[in-house]
């Protein structure tokens, strides 16, 4: 019955072959444990503050005077207005999903990939979807004028006898953004219950206790518990890594079922999802890299974390440079006069020509930086190619939904599209939720995914000398 | 309130260390034992002869369930309860309702999931009697520790403390439960 003894011999690995750590912790588990939950039971640090009031201002004045205002007002509060009834309101909607896909792939994709780096990093960028999504959906259901009326958008039973037109894109974006807000929160709590228990029983006051108990559920860390959790994990990343590629296609389905120039292309359902993992992982770096000196991750997000994040976002960028030559190609090649025109125009328009070459700009151009390996160790350079990828996409978001509207196929239609100070607000508002619920996140729930790094260190693997597994030197040169 | 005695626990220093003493402790024929760890450790499954986990099961039934009934819902809406010409396509085709479903299928995949790996943990639960230990704190931090049932057939206080003595076994204690 019994099965023979687990070999737990480690052979040394020749020097060559050796890979340096995921996560270097020289003072044991402990101090890695020490370390990895100081800052959220340690004094709010002032930058905190600096950060978190502005952001708590627009989250909590400038976003719901904007929203009531245009609630109660209308629509035309905006500078949508005939013929660009899509303005800046989905243009952020699209822009908020994308920065949330990022997310997704870092924690979900490239775990079951197996990729051990993202242990320190995967926490939160998750928590970047969660509030980047609820960011997003927000902009539809206030986009639709009618906001009380957003519950005929689901398919409930209701006294008008009617049901939604299940063969609509929109309709499929309905279902698409909630569900991904769920995922994504289901996935994130998940990932964070183990954590809980290490703030559970790590808690001195009798509140964080009692808190942290309720959060952790009775979690003891059993083999049994492990066992289902990790099965359960595997599961949620596969499903979650499927959303990453359906959410921004929906969103693409959206343009490209329609007849209009520029929008009517086969390549949209995919240039949406690269766009948003590119968009997403400029977030990466914005949030990352002052989060890590800030916080003094630098021992636990190493350079080289940084430096895939890099990478990562420079093959996703030259993605998107290639997918913009074929959407100028294809217009070409598809002889189609009106085609022809929105492109020509993107770039020569008389209007909007600056936004078309700002995306040339910063989405082709300032991406190539991150080819140099300086580059790529530059902090400060790498934050502010993060912040200009996200001016970026923003940028692309409204070249492509703009572009195309004010100038469609009667010029008798043609208008213009200035976004009003609402507009301009509730962008500014989201913005400041977004990151009053991050710095929230950052001060009080574990912000590194404290379980899965101390399993991800050497000292934590049972097959390594440090581990506790005895060495064998013999039978090798 | 009588207390009784739930189970000898013992601390280990590191995941090699549990590890083989969770196979000693197999090996000596104890089968209501569990090893509590900060993270989950290499190829204890295996040596616990966990088998597979059915938290994939409650997924997929979750998942599917949601599946069929969004494309039931679709079906049963566009054919009888309000018919809906569209591009004056048929009432009802299975590739029109594949988004919704699909996503769907993700949404009840991903609480299946989570709903059955808390269902199989028993979780959530308020209390457990190693929680009174005031060194069980450690099992998230740094130590490893391994509880041999009072259930368990073979348990008896002197021989099982003798056995987690023998194979390394630091702070031995009794943990008690309340009845």
């Amino acid at each position: 019955m019994s099965e023979p003894v687990t070999n737990l011999t480690a052979f040394a690995a020749p020097a060559e072959l050796r890979r340096a750590p995921v996560v270097e912790c020289s003072g044991g588990l402990g101090v890695l444990t020490d370390k990895l939950s100081a800052f959220a039971e340690g004094k709010t640090p002032r930058w905190w503050w600096i950060l978190f009031l502005p952001a708590a201002f627009c989250a909590t004045v400038v976003l719901p005077f904007c929203l009531f205002y245009q609630v109660f007002t209308g629509v035309g509060v905006w500078g949508n207005n005939h013929p660009v009834m899509w303005g800046l309101d989905i243009v952020s909607f699209i822009w908020w999903v994308g920065v949330a896909h990022a997310g997704t792939l870092i924690s979900a994709l490239l775990f079951l990939t197996r990729q051990h780096w993202r242990t320190t990093i995967g926490r939160m960028a998750e928590a970047m979807t969660v509030f980047s999504v609820m960011m997003a959906g927000l902009y539809p259901a206030i986009h639709v004028g009618r906001a009380w009326f957003d519950w005929f958008m689901f398919p409930i039973p209701n006294s008008n006898g009617l049901w939604p037109q299940f063969r609509s894109p929109l309709m499929w974006d309905v279902f698409a953004v909630n569900t991904y807000m769920v995922v994504s929160m289901l996935f994130w709590f998940m990932g964070m219950i183990p954590d809980f228990a290490v703030l559970r029983d790590r808690a001195t006051t009798r509140v964080r206790k009692i808190i942290f108990s309720l959060l952790a559920m009775g979690w003891t860390g059993s083999a049994r518990h492990w066992h289902n959790y990790e099965k359960a994990y595997v599961v949620l990343s596969g499903l979650c890594t499927l959303l990453v590629f359906t959410v921004s296609s929906i969103v693409g389905l959206d343009f490209c079922t329609s007849q209009l120039a520029g929008w009517h292309a086969t390549i949209f359902p995919l240039y949406f999802v690269i766009g948003a993992v590119f968009c997403g992982f400029g977030m990466v770096l914005v949030l990352l890299i002052p989060l890590r000196k800030w916080c003094h991750l630098e021992e636990i997000i190493t350079m080289s974390h940084i430096d895939k994040v890099a990478k990562l976002t420079l093959v996703s960028g030259l993605m998107i440079a290639y997918i913009y030559a074929m959407e100028f190609f294809i217009a070409w090649y598809s002889g189609d006069p009106y085609e022809n025109w929105v492109f020509g125009h993107r770039l020569f328009g008389h209007t909007y020509w600056i936004f078309g070459w700002m995306l040339i700009g910063i989405n082709v151009c300032v991406t190539q930086l991150l080819w140099f390996k300086k580059v790529r160790a530059n902090l400060k350079a790498l934050f502010i190619i993060g912040l200009l990828i996200n001016i970026g996409m923003l940028t692309e978001r409204f070249v492509i939904v703009v572009g195309s509207l004010y100038q469609d196929f009667l010029p008798a239609n043609w208008g213009k599209y200035i976004p009003t100070i609402w507009d301009i607000g509730l962008y500014l508002g989201t913005l400041g939720a977004f990151f009053m619920m991050y710095l929230l996140f950052v001060k009080f729930l574990p912000m590194i995914a404290i379980s899965e790094v101390k399993g991800a260190t050497p000292l934590g693997d049972p097959h390594h000398p440090l581990g506790g597994a005895t060495t064998d030197q013999g039978g090798r040169p | 309130m009588s207390e009784k005695v739930y189970g000898l626990i013992a601390e280990f220093d590191s995941p090699a260390a549990i590890l083989h003493a969770a196979e000693k402790v197999r090996d000596a024929g104890y089968r209501r034992w569990d090893t509590f760890t900060p993270f989950p450790i290499h190829g204890m499954e295996k040596v616990m002869n966990l088998g597979h986990s059915l938290a994939g099961w409650f997924s997929l039934a979750l998942g599917g369930g949601a599946f069929l009934s969004v494309v039931g819902l679709i079906w049963f809406t566009n054919t009888f309860d309000y018919p809906l010409i569209v591009g004056g396509k048929p009432m009802f085709s299975p590739p029109m309702t594949f988004v919704p479903s699909y996503i769907m299928l993700i949404m009840g995949g991903a609480v299946g999931a989570l709903v059955g790996m808390l269902a199989l943990n028993q979780l959530p639960r308020l209390h457990h009697p190693l929680f009174k230990k005031p060194r069980f704190v450690l099992a998230s931090r740094d130590k490893f520790f391994l509880l041999i049932g009072a259930r368990d057939e073979k348990f008896c206080e002197t021989e099982t403390r003798q056995l987690l003595e023998s194979i390394g076994g630091a702070h031995i204690e009794i943990v008690e439960d309340e009845d």
